[in-house]
């Protein structure tokens, strides 16, 4: 099978810091990339469902950003939203390293 | 049939009414908001988006039918028979209760000056968009208070085009919640905007067209804001007898002085550990007063603990406090970059608060650190606090395992 997905080079792994998270935005529309705790990557819309506040300022525990504002909370791995007042999910995309690279399918 | 009435429907009370879903209670839940429509966020007010006036609802009709919340918009409470176990309604109808939260806010406090009705005070959505509409470019406005509200409304009105002067009793701006050194860069960038400042200044009159200073000058002004704090709701709980003193009192399950009835949110002076009483005026604590009220109106006897925390944006900078920062403190300060630095608060070595102040959120994540390090107890080392170079998280991680 052929991998028709558009990956896109969003930044190097190591400009993110571990446990992490980083601003990417690309036409017009802004995103966050996570570096977990086990150097594994993940990319999500950069804006809380809350209100509009970037989650790349936000704290990364584990595998959870929390709002900078609100402390609303999502697993950044499926988008759920685990804390109020956060409450509708957080969109996913798929993301991944290539020769210490972040690729994203932004699609 | 039993049932849960709350009166207020703020943060506070919206909050309590869908905790008390969420945690098992099964009856009636009444939630009587004075405000027409849906219950909406405050702290947008004061940062409208885009020039309009920014009502966020905290929910939709859909979620209050969901959580099958009787919720009755522009009603007010009238009386609360307390003995009795009833509420009376601006609509004349009288609503028994199981357990009645007060969650009636608080409102602007007024200025004693002779004119004063002509000042505006800042609470409601309606006062946001009077205010909001005169303040546009080229007008003049005079906000009498430099607290957190007024220097966000200056920063706000600022930004929209507005002469604006602020008038200040005191001899610097921000003097009850912030850092001297944080305050000072807060007024200094909105020196470098433009606003005007007139501190240590007392107001003597209002009049059409302008604010009459203590020492006879005269600041021209289109509109006139008081922004000079907030007192807490009390009238009802007062006329029903309950212990009121700066607030509804409460002990530390947020219960007031009558079987049955609790008192959450920024009306609430909630006494703590040791007997002290206060009120918190923040919107992360009215909502955390809220799901333990909820708790405790279903049974439960789960004390609040404060945790005090805040924000403020004005202009592009973004503060974060966290803990109650006092001058009697040993304080250290961290740089983290050329335009953000955060200070810690110590209380014989144990971190008791931290502030923060720099671009957008960028103090965000560490304010959260650094609360979690307090919540921790954690003594950590000055020159480690002092260090940009050692993580926040390293001296969590150091203070969890000690």
């Amino acid at each position: 099978m052929t991998d028709t997905t558009t990956w896109i080079t969003a930044c190097r792994l190591d400009d993110i810091e571990q446990e992490g998270a980083l601003r990417f935005d690309h036409q017009g529309r802004s995103y966050a990339l996570y570096r977990a705790p086990d150097d594994s990557v993940w990319c999500t819309a950069g804006l809380c469902t809350h209100e509009a506040v970037h989650l790349a300022d936000g704290l990364v525990m584990d595998f959870e950003i929390e709002c900078p504002k609100h402390s609303g909370a999502f697993d950044y791995r499926t988008g759920e939203a685990l804390r109020l007042p956060a409450c509708e999910n957080l969109k996913t995309y798929p993301a991944k390293i290539v020769d210490g690279e972040v690729r994203v399918a932004l699609g | 049939m039993d049932a849960m009435v709350i009166i207020g429907a703020g943060e506070c009370g919206t909050r309590a009414a869908f905790a008390l879903r969420e945690q098992g209670w099964d009856g009636a839940i009444t939630l009587i908001g004075a405000e027409a429509g849906l219950p909406y966020e405050r702290p947008p007010l004061s940062k409208p988006l885009a020039g309009a006036v920014h009502r966020k609802p905290i929910c939709d009709d859909a979620a209050l039918r969901a959580a099958r919340i009787d919720y009755l918009p522009g009603v007010s409470a009238t009386a609360v028979d307390a003995p009795g176990r009833s509420v009376r309604l601006s609509d004349g109808r009288r609503l028994p209760w199981h357990r009645l939260l007060m969650a009636t806010g608080a409102r602007p406090r007024r200025l004693a000056c002779p004119g004063a009705g002509l000042a505006r005070g800042f609470r409601s959505d309606a006062d946001a968009a009077r205010i909001f509409a005169g303040g546009t470019a080229g007008a003049r406005v005079a906000i009498i208070g430099a607290g957190l509200i007024g220097m966000e409304l200056a920063a706000a009105l600022r930004v929209r085009g507005a002469e604006v002067a602020v008038v200040e009793s005191a001899a610097a701006p921000l003097g009850r919640a912030v850092p001297p050194h944080l305050a000072a860069r807060l007024h200094a960038r909105h020196l470098a905007e433009g606003v005007t400042f007139h501190l240590g200044a007392g107001v003597a009159a209002l009049e059409e067209g302008g604010v009459i200073l203590a020492d006879g000058r005269r600041i021209p002004a289109d509109h006139i804001v008081a922004a000079i704090g907030v007192s807490p709701d009390t009238a009802l709980a007062e006329a029903a007898g309950l212990d009121c003193a700066n607030g509804i009192l409460t002990d530390r399950f947020l219960c007031t002085s009558h079987a049955g009835i609790l008192a959450a949110g920024d009306c609430a002076s909630v006494r703590d550990e040791a007997g002290v009483a206060r009120r918190s005026e923040s919107w992360r604590d009215a909502r955390l007063q809220a799901e333990t009220a909820a708790r405790n109106m279903l049974g439960a006897s789960q004390a609040h603990v404060a945790r005090p925390w805040f924000w403020s944006d004005q202009f592009d900078l973004g503060l974060q406090i966290a803990g109650r920062p006092s001058t009697d403190q040993a304080m250290v300060r961290r740089i983290i970059a050329q335009d953000a630095e955060l200070s810690f608060h110590l209380d014989g070595g144990r971190l008791v608060a931290a502030a923060g102040l720099g671009p957008g959120n960028c103090v965000a994540r560490d304010i959260r650190l650094a609360e979690m390090l307090i919540e921790a107890d954690a003594r950590p080392d000055p020159s480690a606090l002092a260090d940009p170079a050692i993580t926040l998280k390293a001296l969590l991680r150091t203070a969890k395992a000690a």
